[in-house]
């Protein structure tokens, strides 16, 4: 199957902690609609997905972000990601 | 000097890491090793489970070990974080900082500790001593003003 270049890519996002639980998944491969461009584009489609996504999102200033296991901005792009993941204020230490 | 960083299920020897690191250090002076351990909250929990992102809690704790590197004379520099379930009384994380003199290794230890408690993704859940699953440990504002102090006058 061709894939036309601007195709938007598939990408891997993981969850940890009480984002994997409201989610109900620890990992999954999605391909973001065209236009989703930062951290904050990806969270507000990934809303749009079902009632856990909603609940684990609710309240989105508080949700951390990595790209490629780099801590992120809502406001940081995502081109050229190949792992997003989503988890909770971190409580390691 | 290249800091040690581990993640790892079981335990470490505090004693047996420090020889480690100092065992031909003849120009080390001052080793200053901090040691975090499970509470049992008087009583209330049986343990801790800790979640981890692979993968990148180590390459986050080796970028903040890194940052301790480039601004203190370091000589050694070893961070080992478990995860798991850890019960009361059991260590859960280890910094040892190595220098000529101990300023830098207990302002590296101390830095290294505050930036690991923010940015290493771990994340802590409790078991209750009754045998019910408890809920995530909530992130402290407290823990934040710690990390932020380091970034005063730089």
């Amino acid at each position: 199957m061709r894939i036309a270049a601007t195709e938007p890519a598939s990408l891997r996002l993981v969850y940890f902690a009480w984002v994997r639980e409201r989610i109900g998944l620890a990992d999954e491969t999605v391909t973001p609609p065209s236009g989703t461009a930062t951290v904050a584009d990806l969270v507000r489609w990934l809303k749009t997905r079902g009632e856990g996504y909603e609940l684990a999102f609710e309240n989105e200033a508080i949700v951390r972000a990595a790209i490629d296991q780099t801590h992120a901005k809502p406001a940081t792009a995502i081109a050229g990601a190949r792992e997003i993941a989503f988890f909770p204020p971190m409580t390691g230490g | 000097m290249t800091p040690l960083v581990r993640i790892q299920r079981e335990d470490f020897d505090v004693g047996a890491e420090i020889a480690a690191l100092t065992r031909g250090g003849a120009d080390i002076g001052a080793v200053v090793s901090f040691t975090g351990l499970c509470r049992d909250e008087s009583g209330r929990l049986a343990a801790l489970e800790l979640e981890h992102y692979p993968g990148m809690a180590e390459a986050e704790i080796g970028r903040v070990a890194a940052e301790a590197a480039a601004r203190w004379p370091l000589l050694g520099l070893v961070a080992i974080h478990r995860f798991g379930l850890i019960r009361p009384g059991e260590q859960i994380v280890l910094v040892i900082a190595a220098s000529s003199h101990r300023r830098a290794a207990f302002e590296a230890a101390d830095f290294l500790m505050d930036y690991l408690k923010t940015r290493a993704p771990f994340w802590k859940r409790e078991h209750l001593a009754d045998g019910r699953l408890g809920g995530w440990v909530e992130a402290k504002a407290d823990d934040d003003d710690a990390a932020k102090r380091w970034d005063q006058g730089s």
